[in-house]
């Protein structure tokens, strides 16, 4: 669906159009409150963090993003980060391959039982992810995959993540056949076409495939929670929750400023994709 | 090209060897496991139904936390699709500035999943934390959020709602779709813009609020990392949702066989409620295309 066609109700001729941007701030500002506070807070000492309301820091002071880098572990966050993209750049590569192929096939070919497997693909979109956990957990075991980040990457270069087929399906379901058409009559096989045309014109939606899955990865836990074991190999979401340890006695400004270099990644890739990222939710309107 | 169907089938093939690997495998496997006793030293040893009768008939923990699941559920998923559902409709006028809300009210859905907000969830409903400093600001009493079984529930709920773009997205798109014409014409006829919503917008967007329904009920169920960050499932089990349970069961206890036949429980629960949605929505959800078509 595209923005230019968009029709919109005759609103803002009766009604002031103030009143819903007063309400729209003021919602953003309570939805956007913690994350700003959260700012703001990891400059403070740990005491004004729990007496203070406002955002605004006393004084600047860096020296919680130095402690809770460093960890109590021996080892520092950029140990957990580089882990954190070792498990996500692999996973991205062979997802997008993955899901490419079968969006391809999905679309464009015939073949026997493409629409059963069309149905299987959209009903285990709705399959609690959960039932699957543990025979997975016992699959990787028997490979000898435990601690290792092979069962965090492996099952996507098998087009496991449904989602992105969806989404690619959708997106080429509406784009024109004519220059795969002339590319056949120039004598290109499959997979030249799938390379020179079909990839530059999905282009868009690879786009958001990657900042998906990127983000998802980062903020994947409960993989990572059953699968790995070592500390050394901890992505960040793990090694934040090992920081918080026990219930009291939590150093909160040190846990609070890695919280904040934590999502970084995520913002970044999010507001710099922001545009196509929110198309390809929207097209494909899956996952929460 | 496109008609050859071993071609076709070579490229489909990566998804058939990852669905059969990967998802139908251990959904039988885990089926299969869920009459055994296993406990991954000894191999899995038949007990048949047995699981089954003491999750039913002998486990006051089990019917705690399938009681706090669905009230979670329950809670959590209207909130969730009611708050996109309206913010949608508000952003829905012609405004200025539209992406930048769409963007802002987004972030909290893909920041929401991660630990680093569950961190922040926890510290802002903390004793003293920014929650309980604003509402003593303002001459309330303070609320041990995380201590009080009677307020945890609504820490997780808030943070399910909190991420209600991905929801809200899907609405914007659907309510863009809504001919202009007829509000004009219900305008003449002096409707107002309360009576537009409820009977214009809302019957028109059914399958869009049918299938963000759905979608969100299969999340909240599996809701895992909030109530494993935030409170740990307590205080007093209040906020025990299966999905912790299911992972305490299978991966701490190492009941393997016992954490089989909880999922599917789970799996037989978020089956039987999209069915019951799916017949239901004979009766609720509208369909341009059915009675007479759009174009």
């Amino acid at each position: 669906m595209s923005a230019s066609n968009m029709q919109h109700p005759p609103g803002g001729e009766g009604s002031h159009p103030w009143v819903r941007y007063v309400a729209l701030v003021l919602v953003a500002l309570v939805m956007l409150y913690p994350l700003i506070w959260l700012i703001g807070a990891s400059f403070k000492s740990n005491s004004e963090i729990f007496t203070e309301v406002g955002f605004w820091p006393q004084r600047f002071d860096f020296s919680a993003y130095a402690k809770g880098w460093k960890t109590s572990t021996e080892y520092t966050f950029a140990t957990y980060f580089l882990n954190s993209f070792l498990i996500t750049i692999p996973r991205i590569i062979v997802t997008v391959i993955s899901c490419v192929l079968v969006a391809y096939a999905f679309a464009r070919f015939e073949f026997w039982g493409r629409k059963l497997l069309f149905s299987i693909m959209v009903g285990t979109m709705m399959l609690p992810l959960i039932v699957l956990r543990l025979p997975q957990y016992l699959v990787f075991r028997e490979l000898g995959w435990l601690d290792s980040y092979l069962p965090l990457i492996v099952p996507s270069a098998f087009a496991t993540d449904t989602f992105f087929i969806f989404m690619l399906v959708q997106f080429l379901k509406g784009i024109p056949r004519d220059m795969e058409e002339a590319a056949q009559i120039d004598g290109c096989n499959a997979l030249q076409l799938l390379w020179h045309i079909i990839v530059p014109l999905l282009k868009p939606a690879i786009v958001s495939v990657i900042v998906f899955q990127f983000i998802w990865t980062m903020n994947d836990f409960m993989g990572p929670l059953i699968y790995l074991a070592s500390v050394e190999k901890y992505p960040v979401s793990l090694a934040l929750k090992m920081s918080i340890g026990a219930t009291e006695e939590v150093e909160w400004a040190n846990v609070i400023a890695i919280s904040v270099v934590a999502l970084i990644p995520s913002v970044v890739v999010f507001f710099a994709a922001q545009k196509h990222f929110i198309e390809g939710a929207t097209s494909s309107g899956v996952k929460g | 090209m496109y008609e050859n169907k071993r071609l076709g089938f070579l490229f489909v093939l990566p998804f058939v060897l990852g669905v059969l690997l990967f998802k139908l495998f251990p959904f039988v496997m885990s089926f299969a496991l869920s009459f055994t006793q296993y406990d991954l030293i000894d191999p899995p040893q038949y007990v048949g139904l047995e699981n089954y009768r003491e999750l039913a008939f002998s486990d006051p923990l089990f019917r705690k936390s399938l009681g706090v699941t669905l009230l979670f559920a329950v809670l959590a998923v209207p909130l969730r699709v009611g708050f996109a559902l309206f913010i949608a409709h508000v952003l829905n006028f012609r405004l200025r500035g539209i992406n930048f809300f769409r963007a802002a009210f987004y972030l909290p859905s893909i920041l929401g999943g991660s630990i680093a907000v569950a961190v922040l969830w926890r510290f802002i409903f903390a004793k003293n934390g920014l929650v309980n400093l604003l509402m003593t600001q303002v001459g309330l009493e303070p609320i041990a959020w995380l201590a009080d079984e009677h307020y945890s529930m609504w820490t997780i709920v808030l943070l399910f709602t909190w991420q209600f773009g991905s929801a809200m997205v899907i609405f914007l798109a659907a309510l863009q779709n809504v001919p202009a014409s007829l509000y004009e014409a219900a305008e003449c006829d002096g409707a107002s813009k309360l009576q537009q919503f409820w009977n214009i917008t809302v019957p028109l967007i059914t399958p869009v609020i049918f299938f963000n329904m759905i979608m969100q009920m299969v999340h909240a169920f599996q809701e895992f990392n909030g109530p494993y960050m935030i409170t740990e499932g307590g205080p007093l089990s209040s906020t025990y949702v299966l999905a912790l349970y299911i992972y305490d069961q299978s991966f701490r206890f190492f009941n393997l066989g016992y954490g089989a036949a909880l999922s599917w429980v789970l799996f037989a629960l978020v089956a039987s409620l999209s069915a019951i949605s799916f017949w239901s929505s004979r009766y609720w959800v509208f369909y341009a295309g059915e009675k007479e078509p759009r174009k």
